[in-house]
Formats: C-alpha cells, structure tokens, sequence
C-alpha cells in the first residue's frame, strides 16, 4: 500500500506507527477520569442535585476502565507479555508504571467504592433472587450479610475516604496519559508541559458529558422523567469545566504561535493543511466553541426544559465528537511531520484488521455493553433502591 | 468488639486483597526467573542461552581462506569492505563442509537493490538507482560484476 507523502520524510516516518486505537486509550481513560470526578462531586464535594447521576457516573467508569487497556493490548500483540509489567517492573518506564496506576485505580479506589455503595442492595438481592444471579450476588457478598444501621454508617465513611483518594488518584490516571505524550521531548507537536494539565480538563469535559448523555438516555429508554435539576447542575459543571479546558488550550497555541520555536513553520502548516477539518473544524469550532455556546446559552437564557434538554444532548455529543477529535489530532497529527519539519505524510486506516476502523467501533461499543451489564447487574436508579429497601426492611427488620 | 463486628465485611474485603497479594506473590516468585536481576533487567542466563547458540556466521577470514580469487577482485572494488555473509546469508555450515552444504544461488535483482534502490534519506554520495528505470527488472549481474560493481571501459568493449 502506497502512502501519499509530501516533501521529505524520514523512511521510519512514512507510516505511522500509533494508529486509532491509540486514539481511543486516551479518550477510554478520560471517560473514565472524568466519569468518576462526576461522581465524585456528589460524595466529597456534596453537590447534592447530581445525586441521581453519582452510581451511573461509577458504573460507567467501570466499564470504560475495563476496556481502557484493550487498545493497547491489541496495539502491542501479545497480550500475555503485558503481564510481565507488573512480574518484573521497569521503574524508568512511563508505560510500565502506568500499569500500577491503572491498576491501583481499578481494585483500590473504583471497585471498592462501588462495593460498599451497593453493598446493601448486593446482600438484599442475594437473599431475593433465584438461580446464577443470586450465586453472583452471593460471591459478591463475599460471605457477610451485616446491613445493620452501624455498618452502612461505616460503609458510607469508607466509602467517603475511598472517594477522597479517588479523586487524585482520577486525575494520576488521566494526568498520566498526558504525561507520556507531553514527555516525548522529541515531538514538538506533543513535547509540552501543559499536556497532562490539559488531557485532565479534556478528561472531564468528556466524562462529565458521557455520564449527562448516558443519564438522559437511560431515562428516556425507561420512561422515567429527567431530573431537571440534577442534569441543569452537570451541564453547568460541564460549562466551567469547558471553559478551563478550552482556556488551557488556547493558553498551549498562544504560547506555540508567540515562542515559534523551528519547529512552528512546520506545524502551523499542518494545522492550516492536513489537519485543518480535525483540529480547526471539528475539535475547535464544532467540538468545543459551538457546546460552549450553546450550554452557554441555558445558563445566561431562560428556556423551558424542553429545550435545554435538546441543547444538552447537542452539545454533548458535539463534546464528545470533540474530545475525541482532540485526541486524534494529538495522536495521529504528533505523527503526520517529518522530524525534518520538511514533509508530511498520511494516515491509512485499515478497516477489518487488528488495528483497523472495526477494532475501533467494536472497542468504541464495548464499554456500552458491558455498562449495559453492570446495570442489570447493580441498577443505578433510585427508586430501585427504594423497592429494594421494603424487601430489606421485611427480610432483616430495622436492625 | 460491636465495631468491629459491624466492621467484618470491611476484613473480608482486606482479605480479598490479601489472598490476591499473596497469590501474586506466589505467582511471581514461581514465573519470574531466579537469574532475572543478575546483571541487569533481564535474564541473567539468557547471556549463557545465547553464547551456547550454535554459530550461524562463519566469517569473512573463513571464506577468504577458500575464495581467494573472488578475494582479489573484491579487494580491488568498492565492496572490498562488505563482509560476504552480508550478501551470501550466514554460511557457517557451508564452511564447516564445504562439499555438502552449498550456499544458493542469490537474485541479484532482488539484493543488490536492497541497499541501492533510490531514497531521499540516503547520502547523495552513495550510490543508488531506481531499479524500475534502471534496469527494467533485469539481474544486476547482467551488466555489474557484485564483487567489483563498477563498470571499466576496457578496449573492445566494456568489462
């Protein structure tokens, strides 16, 4: 296959080596990052209005940090090697330290914290259902079913430490993809203090907003009534942080365009050339300036909630459309110049291959799936806690 | 004692962790190799796994040993530094017996342009040819002699 170049590239430039699935690892942490700081807001910060988000917001973070290494493993090729990461660690290794992050981030903070949020209801199922699930609740369980008043008490001030050291640990994880990009000394286009800072704000746009769609769309899916209240409050959390993220942005190109360093010629043209659609177009006008707008309207306009709800679902996956442009136009532009600031190459996308468009919807679909799991599994919603309690309250008394 | 009873689930958890520590403890010490770590970050023993290899390359000493005619016009062309297994593969066997093992016979419109096919990287200096225009697919050999590549007018004709 023959790939279009323009000018002069190095031979080991002309075909890229990051191809879209290392554009979907950074947007899956994200999601994950900023699905959590969601949460988050609810159980440290005491938002109290985004309550009916808090054990979505945690679920989804579960499901994209499950697929989050999938990209990567598929990227590498042998699977069963990366397992040697954690057997023989290599300290001098971003990539490998990241290992212990993910992994911390995963058993330490979110599966705990969803096990003592749902600890209640795990021990109520397993006592109320019948047959694989209640096995599945019973393991979960893992042997105790104490839901007096005391330990729930308890469950709920571990669970608030948990959160506690959830919150930094969200910002190590997503802080730390940015980190391994913003590192590359090499890469004008990457090398930049400001990329762990500014992965971080993208991380929470995007998570605030997935979590907003997700709430909306699973309301609509059982005809339940948005709370209003609840998805005013995100969109507004999604508005400042917006508007941080994109102030960042901005701050990064002002800075690019005033040092002008050599290599600034080189990717100024880019910019204006092979990257003008995804970076000037999608990521900065459609993903970013026109949500902010818009979002930016409920908050100075009085509109009725019908509105606002649209505005949210366009905006919101105007976002998501742009968070994830961000990311290609970090990954795959990093790689379209030569290291001679003198050429420019293109990037192929296979379709049915290992790192093909196909792996990348199948990767895209999955953390919905398994979300799709998990809610049936533990059900996120309220009023199920509700109906859950009279059962609890009639098998275990007030205890 | 009330506290702690009402804490059990917590120690469960703590448990969990711990059996999963502990097995992976386990595991590492059981699949982590004992000269992992003895000279660097790696296997100690792969130095001895390697150097017990049997060898694939003979030489150029051993080749020149045999070929001392091809030797001579090598020595006289610009390729009188390029080592013969470079092109012929590793021919430790061939050299170990000469008389069962031979070395096949090369393309030379396939190896030659492994180094001399035109790129913008390569130094101005060096020689190299698109091979498309240059020879139309035909065998360098046809016109180039590869131990002496370069093409001497001589009286008559061309060597």
């Amino acid at each position: 296959m023959q790939i279009p170049v323009e000018g002069f590239m190095y031979p080991n430039e002309v075909e890229l080596q990051w191809s879209v699935l290392i554009v979907l690892y950074p947007f899956l942490t994200g999601l994950v990052a900023g699905a959590f700081i969601l949460a988050s807001l609810e159980r440290v910060f005491m938002v109290k209005a985004v309550k009916p988000t808090y054990r979505l917001a945690l679920l989804t973070a579960l499901a994209f940090l499950i697929v989050a290494p999938l990209p990567l493993q598929l990227h590498l090729g042998h699977p069963e090697r990366s397992f040697e990461m954690y057997l023989t660690p290599h300290r001098s290794s971003a990539m490998a330290m990241f290992g212990f992050v993910y992994l911390w981030y995963l058993l330490a903070v979110l599966v705990v914290e969803i096990w003592l949020d749902y600890r209640r209801d795990i021990v109520v199922m397993s006592q109320c259902t019948t047959g694989w699930k209640r096995l599945v609740y019973r393991v979960l369980t893992l042997g105790s079913t104490n839901i007096s008043e005391r330990s729930l008490h308890i469950d709920e001030r571990v669970g608030w430490l948990v959160t506690v050291i959830g919150i930094p640990s969200a910002f190590l994880l997503h802080g730390y993809v940015g980190f391994i990009f913003g590192s590359v000394k090499a890469n004008p286009w990457w090398s930049s203090p400001l990329m762990p800072v500014v992965f971080l704000f993208s991380a929470m746009v995007s998570g605030i907003a997935i979590v907003m769609l997700l709430y909306m769309l699973m309301c609509r899916l059982r005809r339940e009534p948005i709370d209003m209240d609840c998805v005013d409050t995100v969109a507004k959390y999604l508005f400042y942080t917006f508007i941080i993220d994109f102030s960042l942005e901005m701050l990064d190109l002002i800075h690019r365009i005033y040092e002008a360093d050599e290599s600034f010629r080189s990717l100024d043209f880019m910019v204006h050339t092979r990257l003008f659609l995804s970076q000037v177009v999608i990521q900065i006008l459609l993903g970013t300036v026109l949500p902010i707008l818009l979002i930016g309207l409920t908050q100075v306009v009085k509109l009725a909630a019908k509105q606002r709800k649209r505005i949210y679902v366009v905006a919101g996956c105007l976002t998501m459309i742009g968070i994830f442009a961000m990311r290609w136009n970090v990954v795959i532009g990093g790689q379209l110049f030569s290291k001679s600031f003198l050429g420019y190459t293109t990037y192929k996308m296979a379709f049915a291959t290992r790192e093909g468009l196909l792996t990348a919807i199948v990767l895209t679909v999955l953390p919905f799936v398994i979300l799709g799991v998990l809610v049936k599994l533990l059900p996120p919603w309220p009023e199920k806690k509700s109906a859950i309690s009279s059962v609890a309250v009639a098998a275990y008394g007030a205890d | 004692m009330k506290a702690f009873k009402d804490a059990g689930h917590l120690f469960r958890l703590a448990s969990v962790f711990l059996v999963g520590g502990v097995l992976f403890l386990a595991f590492r010490g059981v699949l982590v190799p004992r000269s992992f770590g003895q000279y660097g970050h790696y296997r100690g023993n792969a130095i001895k796994e390697t150097a017990a290899l049997p060898i694939s390359y003979a030489g150029h000493q051993v080749c020149e040993s045999c070929h001392a005619d091809l030797l001579e016009v090598k020595s006289k062309g610009v390729h009188k530094r390029v080592a013969c297994e470079a092109c012929h593969g590793p021919l430790a066997t061939h050299a170990d017996d000469p008389a069962s093992v031979q070395p096949a016979k090369l393309d030379t419109a396939v190896l030659c342009v492994r180094c001399h096919e035109a790129n913008l990287a390569k130094p101005k200096n060096f020689p190299q040819v698109v091979s498309a225009e240059h020879s139309g697919g035909a065998p360098c050999e046809t016109c180039h002699q590869p131990h002496s590549p370069a093409i001497v007018a001589v009286a008559g004709g061309s060597q």
